[in-house]
């Protein structure tokens, strides 16, 4: 694909929350694992969406109706082609993550996982792919097994060629640990799991903003994420399906737009997507992810990756640097730009205070949704320093002080 | 205003916590935890006639949430059951002798939560320290 190679000072005045002040200081955000800022471009169409053209979709012949309806399905499309599925009809809006997740382990869980039957998910999974499927194995009498995590962060391959033998009918694991930053070998342990059939459900919520992903070269099965981490609004989420499984999963939701036909006692689905989804969509917010990912593919994800691995591979240089400190996860090869860390005894809480009002740094402190991940190392909390594709290494710098004035105001 | 949190003594009571730990047969035993952070605090008291004899507590988490724990251990121990039943928000905060941030509330009354659900496992009303803070 085409694109402009932008510098990080141009990419950064496109998002107007970065030229604010917190605490009468720049600024420095390294929480985008949780929730990315927002280029002008995403806001402003949301914007021109409600001011120019807002109609329910799927319902009108007016004039706003066929727009709205045509931004929704175009944004659909562009999504599509992101990803590289065949299809545009295989992207399946949501709200995030957790629910495309959760629609997967209701609608295909409850109609393909009977007693007995096995679900291997791994030790660094985020809540969202973990609790679904305890819910699932609840209602369904089935089992799980999880894929352990090694000192450094990566996931025991040995184990899970093990556990693969056993016969599992699912496999839903991480593309990208949220914690550990670790980007797991998914197009091996895919082929893998397909080899002893088994499906696979790829989160996919921290590897789709931050590095390429082809569901088709995967040849993956499920991939879930969530337009707010990579550019886009809150409220929008994407459940990516092979064709076949999506067209013979029963509904997740009734309601309007999903049907086809409703009788009193008995109604007929309405086509992929719309058979997934219920009730009037989140329009604006379609739109809005659309436009995020035409930003993205104007920088081009190499390029955004490649940019990332620098600021990483920077941030850990300089992390390693400030004594009593430890960093969680795997060396820089195998990391996307996310570093959980500990000081000295200063709880992540308190470093999170600090370095906010000292320095204007937002990092994120505590278990980050993923308390098995923190038991197996032995902590109850970590803090999280992430990046993006607007972090300069200022920032890191501006951190890195911010860690030495803490040491300072614990005595250390 | 936030560096006043890590004034001397919080990080003494941090790093060296009073009525650290737990007793063999405690009276009152409560926990709790907080979901957002994962802060951890258990709370044993002993109590003899109307008095609170011992208290421990143990627990894992920032330097308010463990500082308050400890502060609160001290100041309730040899009271009477109807002077701790009436201690509030304010007695914590006082003790701390810090502002507190609304994001870190829930730190700073992770023990006063604990040591009222203690209470009223042992059947002794408490105030509602939930509701005072809509």
């Amino acid at each position: 694909m085409a694109h402009v190679q932008r510098t990080v000072e141009e990419i950064r005045a496109d998002f107007p929350i970065l030229s604010r002040r917190v605490h009468d200081k720049p600024l420095v955000y390294l929480d985008s694992t949780a929730s990315s800022q927002k280029p002008l471009s995403v806001i402003e169409s949301m914007n021109t969406y409600y001011r120019t053209y807002h109609a329910n979709v799927h319902r009108g012949v007016y004039a706003l109706s066929e727009e709205a309806t045509a931004a929704m399905e175009k944004a659909r499309v562009k999504v599509a082609r992101f990803i590289h599925a065949r299809q545009s009809k295989q992207v399946i809006f949501t709200r995030n993550t957790s629910e495309s997740i959760n629609l997967v382990a209701y609608s295909w869980g409850n109609a393909n996982i009977h007693a007995g039957d096995l679900i291997i998910l791994s030790e660094m999974e985020h809540h969202s792919n973990l609790v679904p499927w305890q819910l699932l194995a609840q209602r369904a009498g089935a089992r799980l097994e999880f894929i352990p995590v090694t000192d450094d962060g990566l996931l025991r391959q040995d184990i899970y060629a093990q556990l693969l033998q056993q016969g599992p009918r699912l496999v839903a694991i991480t593309h990208m640990s949220n914690v550990l930053g670790t980007i797991n070998p998914v197009q091996e342990m895919i082929a893998q799991a397909h080899a002893v059939g088994a499906l696979v459900l790829l989160d996919a919520a921290q590897s789709v903003p931050h590095l390429p992903v082809d569901v088709q070269a995967l040849d993956v099965d499920f991939l879930c994420f969530s337009a707010h981490k990579m550019l886009g609004p809150t409220g929008i989420g994407v459940l990516y399906g092979k064709r076949n499984l999506l067209e013979a999963m029963p509904p997740f939701m009734g309601g309007g737009d999903m049907i086809r036909k409703v009788g009193l006692r008995e109604s007929t689905w309405n086509d992929l997507p719309w058979k997934f989804e219920a009730g009037t969509p989140a329009i604006a917010e379609a739109i809005g992810l659309g436009v995020a990912v035409d930003y993205l593919n104007e920088l081009g994800m190499e390029n955004v990756l490649q940019h990332e691995r620098e600021i990483t591979a920077y941030a850990m240089e300089q992390l390693q640097s400030v004594p009593g400190l430890t960093i969680y996860g795997p060396t820089t090869e195998s990391r996307g730009g996310v570093i959980s860390f500990t000081l000295d005894d200063i709880h992540p809480h308190d470093l999170a205070s600090i370095l906010d009002q000292e320095a204007g740094v937002a990092i994120r402190a505590g278990h980050h949704c993923a308390q098995p991940l923190m038991e197996r190392y032995g902590l109850s909390a970590t803090a999280r320093a992430s990046f993006y594709v607007y972090t300069i290494k200022e920032e890191i710098d501006t951190l890195v002080q911010g860690l030495h004035k803490a040491k300072t105001i614990f005595k250390l | 205003m936030s560096m006043d949190y890590y004034r001397e003594y919080i990080l003494d009571h941090y790093r060296n916590p009073r009525n650290y730990g737990k007793l063999d047969q405690p009276d009152v035993h409560a926990e709790d935890s907080n979901p957002l952070c994962g802060d951890q605090l258990a709370m044993d008291l002993l109590v003899e006639g109307d008095c609170i004899k011992e208290v421990r507590f143990q627990g894992r988490g920032c330097a308010i949430s463990q500082a308050a724990a400890s502060m609160l251990s001290e100041k309730i121990e040899g009271k009477t059951v109807r002077e701790v039943v009436a201690l509030g928000k304010d007695d914590v905060l006082e003790d701390l002798g810090i502002d507190i941030s609304p994001a870190r509330t829930k730190c700073a009354f992770l023990s006063l939560r604990v040591l009222h659900r203690g209470l009223a496992i042992a059947g002794l009303e408490t105030p509602n320290i939930d509701e005072e803070e809509e």
